[in-house]
């Protein structure tokens, strides 16, 4: 849900990384903070175990720049992609204005990737949004390691709506960005619509 | 993608200036406005110390999980979350369904103190916010301000991200 701030001129909107357990989601996080320059980043916050898994959420605030007079900031988010870990997948949910899914190239992990985009589906539902509609897209991440899915069948089996889908190694930057700005864009498209 | 939630000055005002007597009234150190999805609203005192951003995520993130559990065990919602520090203590309280109210204060105040005081600002502060939603509904209307969306070009959003 995009607050709009008229007095302090900012538009603030909620991005949500998803996936399966150890995909790549907060090293996409990390990445770009490092890569961020200070004056557009806050401060990233992990909520994580002492086995650095995602415990609960990671968060990122950025601000993209302006746009007629109003400061963009963008809170990125991510779920901890863990299966036991729904509940709280849920509620980071709230609010978002657009998902990126990160995908795992690994064969072994290829059911792990279809059965995280379904449960999605199902928990966007539960808040009213639709994955059909809503700013979205798919990240195919660990392109470097080896007997990867290629990505041609990893799209025929992953692909939602024809989405934009973006190639990556999240722990090189490969691809990040381009993942990023790609929902931010749909974010302030869909904003103009309205 | 659901409605967006839009701050006019006038109701800013009205915020800030019902967090700032709140704060004197409570002799709280500082207060906060988030709204339920962590993004700050406004906020009075001695804000400088905090960082602001994190506070309002965390804060929405502790909320969302104190939900989760009251429904887990049958009740509604917590509407009332107390942490108490050794120097500081935080109260938090739910606010038009909608909003989340942070207080931190020291020993200068008092729980009791706070929880009054927090219930009759949450008063105030409900009333501005239907005003918000009434406004919201009617549309900004002649004399309010444009969205800034209304003249947002494709070639701004693409100068935005360097195309």
């Amino acid at each position: 849900m995009t607050f709009i701030n008229y007095a302090s001129k900012e538009i603030n909107c909620k991005i949500v990384y998803y996936g399966p357990g150890l995909c790549g989601k907060t090293t996409n996080l990390q990445y770009i903070y490092n890569k961020t320059a200070p004056e557009s980043k806050g401060k990233m916050i992990s909520l994580a175990t002492e086995a650095d898994r995602t415990l609960f959420f990671d968060f990122l605030p950025l601000d993209l720049g302006s746009i007629r007079g109003f400061t963009t900031r963008f809170h990125l988010y991510t779920v901890p992609g863990q299966v036991f870990y729904d509940a709280s997948r849920k509620l980071i949910l709230k609010g978002v204005d657009g998902v990126i899914f990160v995908a795992d190239s690994q064969e072994a992990r290829m059911e792990a990737n279809i059965e995280s985009i379904r449960n999605l589906e199902a928990n966007l539902k539960e808040h009213g949004f639709d994955l059909a509609t809503i700013p979205y897209a798919l990240q195919f991440n660990k392109r470097d390691l080896p007997g990867v899915v290629p990505v041609d069948e990893m799209y025929r089996i992953l692909n939602y709506k024809r989405e934009p889908t973006f190639e990556a190694v999240a722990t090189t930057g490969v691809g990040v960005f381009d993942t990023l700005k790609s929902v931010a864009k749909q974010i302030l498209i869909e904003l103009k619509k309205r | 993608m659901s409605a967006d939630f839009v701050l006019y000055e006038e109701e800013f005002k009205h915020l800030e200036e019902a967090l700032r007597r709140l704060r004197q009234e409570a002799n709280a150190k500082a207060v906060f406005l988030i709204d339920k999805n962590g993004q700050q609203i406004a906020s009075a005192g001695e804000i400088e110390q905090f960082d602001t951003t994190s506070l309002a995520s965390l804060t929405a993130g502790n909320v969302a999980a104190t939900d989760g559990l009251a429904k887990l065990i049958g009740e509604r919602e917590f509407s009332v979350l107390f942490h108490e520090g050794q120097q500081d203590h935080i109260h938090i309280s739910i606010v038009a369904k909608r909003a989340i109210l942070v207080v931190i204060f020291d020993d200068r105040s008092s729980l009791g103190l706070v929880r009054l005081r927090v219930k009759r600002a949450s008063v105030d502060l409900e009333k501005i916010f239907d005003t918000m939603a009434q406004k919201s509904d009617k549309g900004a209307g002649p004399g309010g301000p444009a969205s800034p969306f209304s003249e947002i070009t494709d070639d701004d959003i693409d100068a935005l991200f360097g195309e």
